[in-house]
C-alpha cells in the first residue's frame, strides 16, 4: 500500500513537473532556445496567486489572475529581453535566460522578502480518502488528470490547429515561414503565452501540495521539468509528459524508500538517469532523428 | 507599373551586395534577372519580400513604398515567394505545407478550394498529400514550393532559381508551369542562372553583374546580343 501511495506521490509531482516541461518543450521547439527564466516563472506565478488570495479571492479566481499575470510576463520578457537576440548565437540567447532568471529571483526578494511565505492550506479543503493506513488527497488525482487534459489538448493544438502548425512551420525554418505571410512574432508569443500559463497552472498545484513560497521554489523544479523535457525529447509535446512522470515517479519512490538522511540522493538519482538516457539515446525517448535537410 | 525598385542599395554589415539597382515590373509580364552566383539576385528579391531592409532606394508595389512593411504584409499586399532552395517545410505534410502557403487567407471554404484547384494542377501532390514534404523528390518539392507560393494568390510571383538542382526534363515542365501561371494573370519576377531558359521565357530581362544592373532590355533582343551571348550563353 505504502508503494501504491508513493507512486501516486509521483505521479503528482510528475505532472507537475510536466506542466513546466511543456513551457520548456513548446519554447525550445519553437525557436531552439533554453529558457531558463521559466521556473523563475513559475516563482512568480506562485506570488501572484498567493496575492490574489491574501486580498480575498476565491483560490479559482486566483488562479485565473496568476495566468493571466504571468501570460503577460512571460509574453513580456520574450518580446524585451529575447527577441533582440532571435538572429544572435544560441550561447548569448542561454546567457540572457540565466540573467532573466537570476532577475526574476532578485525582483520576487525585492518585492517580497526572502523569507518563505504560507500558501493557504487548499489540499485540506478538498475531500481525501483512506487506504489502509494511508490518506490520499483528491488533489493527487486532480493534479494528475488536469495534467494529462492539458497534455493532450495541448498536442491535438499543435498538431492540428492552424496556429499550431505555424508554429512548427517557424521551428523548422523562420525565414520561409515568413515569406508565407505568418507573422512570426505573433507565433512566437504565442508559444510563450502558453508556456507561461501552463507554468502559472503548475504554481498553483505545486504551492496547494507543498503550501510554501520562497523566490527560489522555481528553481530546483525548473531545472527538474527541463531535464524531464530532455529524457522526454526536448521539442516533443508528448515527451514532455512522459519524461515528467518518469522523473516525478523515480524521485517519489526514491524519497519514500530511502532513509531520511539520504533523502538528497533522489536528485543524484534523477541526474544519473538523465545522464543514462542522453548516452543511449541523445534525443530523448520521444526524440525523432534530425528531419532530413533537403 | 506593378512593381518599382528605386535606387536600391543593400549591405550586410560591410559588404555591399547591391548598389544602385534599379528595374520594374509591369502588370502581366514576366521579367527575369540574370547573373552569376553572388551578384545580388537573391539580396533584390529578399528585399521586396521584406527580408531585408534596403540602405537607400525604394520599393513601390502598385504605387506604394513597401519599404518599412513586414514580410507577412507584403504578402497581404499581393508579393509571394518562392525562395532559392525551395525551402518547404520538410517535416510538415504537402497538406500542411499548402495550409502554410494560404496562412493569411481566414476564409477556410475558399482555402479549402484553392487546395482542390491546386491538386488539380499538380496531381502528383495529391498522391503524397499526407506524407512528409521532406519525402518528396525534388521535382516535387519545386512544384510544392510554387504551388504553397500561389495559396496567397499573389498577383507579383518571385521565383528564386527554380531550375536549380533539376534534370533537363524537370527544367522543361518548371518553366511550362511558369508560363501557365503568368498566363493565369500573375506577374512574375524570375531570377535564374539558366540565362538561355529565362530569356526565353520572359518579355524583359536584367543582367546582374556585382551588384548592379549592366544591360538590361527585351529579352528577345538580348538573345542575341552578342555580348551577352559571351558571357552568360556559352559564347
Ligand atoms: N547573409 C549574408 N551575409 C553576408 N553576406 C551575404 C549574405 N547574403 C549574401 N551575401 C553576399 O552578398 C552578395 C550577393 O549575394 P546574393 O545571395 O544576393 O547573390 P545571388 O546573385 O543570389 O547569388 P547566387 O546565384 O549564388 O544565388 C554575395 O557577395 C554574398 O556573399
Ligand atoms: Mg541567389
Amino acid at each position: 500500500m505504502y508503494f501504491v501511495v508513493q507512486l501516486l506521490n509521483g505521479l503528482q509531482l510528475g505532472a507537475i513537473y510536466a506542466l513546466i516541461a511543456l513551457g520548456y518543450t513548446m519554447v525550445y521547439g519553437v525557436i531552439k532556445l533554453i529558457n531558463f527564466a521559466h521556473g523563475d516563472l513559475m516563482m512568480m506565478a506562485a506570488y501572484f496567486a498567493l496575492i490574489a488570495m491574501a486580498k480575498g479571492a476565491h483560490p479559482l479566481l486566483a488562479l485565473a489572475i496568476s495566468i493571466i499575470m504571468t501570460t503577460v510576463l512571460g509574453v513580456l520578457i520574450e518580446r524585451i529581453a529575447y527577441k533582440p537576440l532571435r538572429k544572435s548565437s544560441r550561447l548569448s540567447a542561454l546567457i540572457t535566460a540565466i540573467g532573466v532568471s537570476l532577475l526574476l529571483q532578485n525582483v520576487a526578494m525585492l518585492i517580497w522578502g526572502s523569507g518563505a511565505k504560507t500558501y493557504p492550506n487548499l489540499q485540506a479543503s478538498l475531500p481525501s480518502f483512506n487506504i489502509g493506513h494511508n490518506t490520499i488527497s483528491s488533489l493527487s488525482i486532480i493534479t494528475v488528470v488536469l495534467a494529462v487534459l492539458v497534455m493532450i489538448g495541448l498536442y491535438f493544438f499543435v498538431e492540428k490547429s492552424k496556429v499550431g502548425t505555424a508554429m512548427r512551420a517557424v521551428s523548422e525554418d523562420m525565414e520561409a515561414a515568413e515569406l508565407m505571410g505568418i507573422n512570426v512574432n505573433h507565433t512566437i508569443s504565442a508559444t510563450f503565452a502558453i508556456g507561461s500559463a501552463l507554468a502559472a497552472l503548475a504554481a498553483f498545484l505545486l504551492c496547494a501540495a507543498y503550501p510554501q513560497v520562497t523566490p527560489y521554489i522555481g528553481a530546483m523544479p525548473g531545472i527538474k521539468a527541463f531535464i524531464a523535457a530532455v529524457i522526454g525529447g526536448i521539442g516533443i509535446v508528448p515527451g514532455a509528459m512522459v519524461g515528467g512522470f518518469i522523473l516525478g515517479i523515480i524521485e517519489a519512490l526514491t524519497k519514500g524508500f530511502i532513509p531520511s538522511q539520504y533523502s538528497a540522493l533522489s536528485d543524484a538519482v534523477v541526474f544519473a538517469i538523465l545522464i543514462v538516457v542522453l548516452l543511449i539515446k541523445p534525443s530523448g525517448i520521444f526524440g525523432k532523428v534530425q528531419g532530413e535537410k533537403v | 507599373m506593378l512593381l518599382d525598385v528605386k535606387n536600391i542599395a543593400i549591405h550586410y554589415g560591410a559588404i555591399q551586395a547591391v548598389k544602385d539597382m534599379s528595374f520594374t515590373v509591369e502588370d502581366g509580364e514576366i521579367v527575369t534577372l540574370i547573373g552569376a552566383n553572388g551578384a545580388g539576385k537573391s539580396s533584390a528579391l529578399h528585399a521586396i519580400s521584406g527580408m531585408l531592409r534596403p540602405s537607400a532606394g525604394d520599393i513601390l508595389f502598385q504605387n506604394e513604398s513597401i519599404l518599412k512593411e513586414p514580410a507577412y504584409k507584403i504578402v497581404q499586399k499581393g508579393i509571394s515567394q518562392v525562395p532559392e532552395g525551395r525551402r518547404i517545410f520538410a517535416n510538415l505534410t504537402v497538406l500542411e505545407n499548402l495550409k502554410m502557403g494560404a496562412y493569411i487567407n481566414k476564409n477556410k471554404s475558399q482555402v479549402r478550394q484553392d487546395i482542390e484547384r491546386t491538386f488539380e494542377r499538380f496531381p502528383r501532390l495529391e498522391e503524397r498529400k499526407d506524407y512528409r514534404a521532406g519525402t518528396l523528390s525534388g521535382g516535387e518539392q519545386q512544384m510544392l514550393a510554387i504551388a504553397r507560393a500561389l495559396m496567397a494568390h499573389p498577383k507579383l510571383l518571385l521565383l528564386d532559381e527554380p531550375s536549380m538542382g533539376l534534370s533537363p526534363i524537370l527544367v522543361q515542365e518548371i518553366f511550362r508551369i511558369i508560363r501557365d501561371i503568368n498566363e493565369d494573370g500573375v506577374s512574375i519576377l524570375l531570377v535564374e542562372q539558366n540565362a538561355q531558359l529565362a530569356l526565353a521565357i520572359a518579355n524583359r530581362a536584367y543582367v546582374l553583374e556585382t551588384g548592379k544592373i549592366l544591360y538590361e532590355g527585351e529579352a528577345k533582343s538580348l538573345l542575341l546580343d552578342d555580348r551577352i551571348k559571351q558571357a552568360y550563353l556559352g559564347g
